[in-house]
């Protein structure tokens, strides 16, 4: 597959660490000039932009967390003024209020190539006809893979996130061949497909790419098989700019490569913030290199992942991340082992007639923390025999015990008992938390 | 092929560089930008070793130059046309020509120096027409030209320029700036430190803006032109100088 720009994405290591270093000290000033809340945090820690002499130094400087952007609600943490911002985005408020984010000029020139070179990775070039299947609105994705597609010279459909039937018949008429959505988006497109009998010969599509949730190499096998595809992952964070951070390659089971050219990643223990190793999993960090109007230094994104800088088959020399594994609020710690609901559900999915979805229930009796995980159980495998039934249950409990190295039940509950897990619904109920509140 | 990494420099106690880093690759011209007092010469002079960084490394083709006096850097393949020219007035063009070829062992020059004076003059053709007439009556473009030929002579695979429009007629100003790009064609690398931003990143292929010993941007050419950070503060938005091209 083409890789966009080559001069920046096979740069010899030594060259881009040079680059890397030049333009941190350069956002490094640039903060400490013009925005007041990076001053004072620096001021705290009694810390100069010219104490930042190699990249080992940025462990020196402070955490920025999702807390301070809303802190400085909407444009404390810019850097520029206003009239140079070009375009304003905002991420979701779930939980409070939004944080903004905007760009310059410059910033959208980046952008625009970053997305592109995510796009060509996954196989997209200007021959291809992209449907975007993500909302346009405040938030990044929509616009961000918009522009990426467009830089490529790509024929781009602007659909928007809508019900799958209206994306099969845009998909057949307008001759789609790279779908750009969420990848339980992408599931539903399929599933509706499969139920509605369209022939895969009817579609021209060729490429999925999927992203802005975490997802399974199981979720992925069954989008590529019903829809005929490649799927690939690809990552961002509207905080520091929005999709184009990283992305698959061909060799898609290695990891995303990320743009580091223009964002410098960590991966940091999420409980001490200690820099981890390659190859250990922790909270992904990233501090935008080259962003004008909101530069953001460490930001502590909430998304599990590890580091990975054996180079790659593809010819890139960029660092590659894991595909996110899933949120540090939802890693749970049981008996020192920390759990991932994504170990959860690979196991699940690998058991024949299982959904993946479940909720875990962590609880703690007589001193010692217990888990459960109720699996919901599809209409089908009901009908059949109760032995059936037990002998599944028993095949999910040494699964589970085996992939997380400790005792687990297992308890199977009656379909649409348990919400689709899609976005951010709820899969850990951690019970021992709550208790402890009460004292 | 040059690398500057967190170099910190100091007149006295003064700190003039506060860890500035910068690359120039082989066949670019790089220009740093910046207000008076940004720290734009004192990179060229610690570059070229007329002073000496306090912290902070600078490799050139791979190996360090720190600590080595300027003749070595020269030998190296490093030299400065400085600010103000610094041509010896009294001489005549040729042999100040001559004088960019001091540090060559007499078998080396009489192997080359020929050959180099024909390029060179083949650059700027009025060095022909004037070879033997004393540099002080040439008029103060044709000494920049001088001044650069001389720096040439030493054969530089990198070219540190300081100022090159500095004082010199729009028109003279000009046709220095129409001549740098031709230096790539001779295999020739341009570190250029110009008040004149719009003039500089017109010609660069890559910038970095300088403020207080800082580096604060760093980007192609392209990208620092259409900053506006960049044209408020260096390019005097809206004012153009009658020679210049948009």
């Amino acid at each position: 597959m083409p890789i966009w720009n080559p001069r920046a994405e096979t740069m010899a290591r030594a060259e881009l660490e040079q680059l890397q270093l030049e333009r941190l000290q350069a956002i490094g000033n640039r903060i400490w000039e013009s925005v007041p809340f990076y001053r004072r945090r620096f001021e705290g820690l009694g810390l100069m932009p010219e104490h930042v002499r190699s990249l080992d130094d940025l462990r020196l400087l402070p955490f920025t967390v999702k807390e301070d952007l809303r802190t400085g609600y909407p444009y404390d943490l810019f850097a520029v003024p206003l009239r140079e911002v070009v375009r304003i985005h905002g991420s979701s408020g779930t939980t409070g209020r939004p944080t903004v984010v905007g760009y310059t000029k410059n910033d959208l020139r980046h952008w625009r190539e970053l997305v592109a070179r995510v796009l060509s990775a996954g196989g997209m070039t200007k021959d291809d006809v992209v449907q975007i299947a993500f909302s346009y609105g405040l938030l990044t994705d929509a616009f961000g893979l918009h522009q990426g597609a467009e830089e490529i010279g790509a024929s781009v459909i602007p659909v928007s996130a809508g019900r799958p039937e209206e994306q099969i018949g845009i998909m057949e008429d307008f001759r789609t061949t790279a779908l750009v959505g969420t990848p339980s988006h992408a599931l539903q497109i399929a599933e509706m497909l499969e139920k509605r009998g369209v022939a895969r010969s009817r579609l021209h599509l060729r490429w999925g790419i999927l992203g802005a949730e975490p997802w399974s190499e199981a979720t992925r096998r069954k989008i590529e098989s019903l829809l005929g595809i490649s799927a690939t992952d690809n990552y961002g964070i509207s905080e520091v700019m929005g999709p184009g951070v990283s992305g698959e390659c061909e060799n898609r089971k290695r990891g995303l490569h990320i743009n580091e050219d223009h964002f410098l990643c960590e991966v940091v223990d999420p409980e001490s913030g200690e820099v981890l190793p390659p190859g250990e999993t922790g909270e992904l960090v990233i501090t935008t290199l080259t962003k004008e109007a909101l530069p953001i230094i460490r930001y502590r994104t909430g998304d599990l992942t590890a580091l990975d800088p054996e180079p790659c088959g593809c010819g890139r020399t960029l660092v590659r991340m894991a595909r996110i594994s899933g949120r540090t609020d939802d890693m749970f710690v049981v008996g020192g082992v920390k759990v991932l609901p994504s170990q959860i559900e690979e196991v699940i999915s690998g058991v024949e007639g299982l959904e993946p979805r479940y909720v875990v229930v962590v609880d703690r009796q007589d001193g010692a923390d217990t888990v459960e995980v109720q699996v919901e159980v599809p209409g089908a495998l009901l009908t059949g025999d109760v032995r059936h039934l037990l002998s599944t249950q028993e095949l999910v409990r040494q699964r589970l015990e085996a992939a997380l190295g400790l005792g687990v039940e297992v308890k199977l509950v009656e379909p649409r008992t348990i919400a689709p897990s899609e976005g951010r619904t709820q899969k850990i109920i951690d019970r021992r938390t709550s208790e402890g509140s009460d004292f | 092929m040059l690398v500057v990494r967190s170099a910190e420099t100091y007149y006295g106690n003064i700190q003039a560089l506060k860890g500035v880093s910068l690359h120039v690759n082989e066949g670019e011209i790089v220009a740093l930008i910046g207000a008076n007092g940004a720290g734009k010469t004192t990179t060229l002079r610690t570059i070229s070793g007329m002073l000496a960084p306090r912290r902070g490394e600078i490799a050139f083709g791979g190996r360090s130059i720190v600590g080595l006096p300027p003749e070595a850097i020269v030998r190296a393949g490093i030299s400065q046309v400085p600010e103000g020219r610094r041509l010896f007035t009294t001489l005549s063009v040729r042999d100040n020509l001559l004088l960019g070829a001091y540090h060559l062992s007499w078998r080396e020059k009489r192997a080359r120096v020929r050959g180099d004076l024909e390029r060179i003059c083949s650059l700027f053709p009025v060095l022909r027409e004037r070879a033997d007439q004393v540099s002080g009556t040439l008029s103060g473009g044709e000494q920049q030209m001088l001044a650069i030929g001389r720096a040439l002579m030493s054969r530089p695979r990198l070219l540190l320029l300081d100022e090159p429009s500095l004082g010199l007629a729009p028109r003279a100003a000009r046709t220095i700036f129409d001549a740098i790009p031709r230096f790539r064609g001779q295999g020739l690398t341009v570190l250029l430190v110009e008040q004149n931003a719009r003039a500089a990143l017109q010609i660069a292929d890559r910038a970095y803006v300088l403020e207080t010993g800082r580096a604060v941007m760093e980007g192609s050419a392209q990208e620092l032109l259409s900053q506006r950070e960049v044209q408020r503060a260096y390019l005097g938005r809206g004012y153009r100088q009658v020679w210049e091209d948009e």
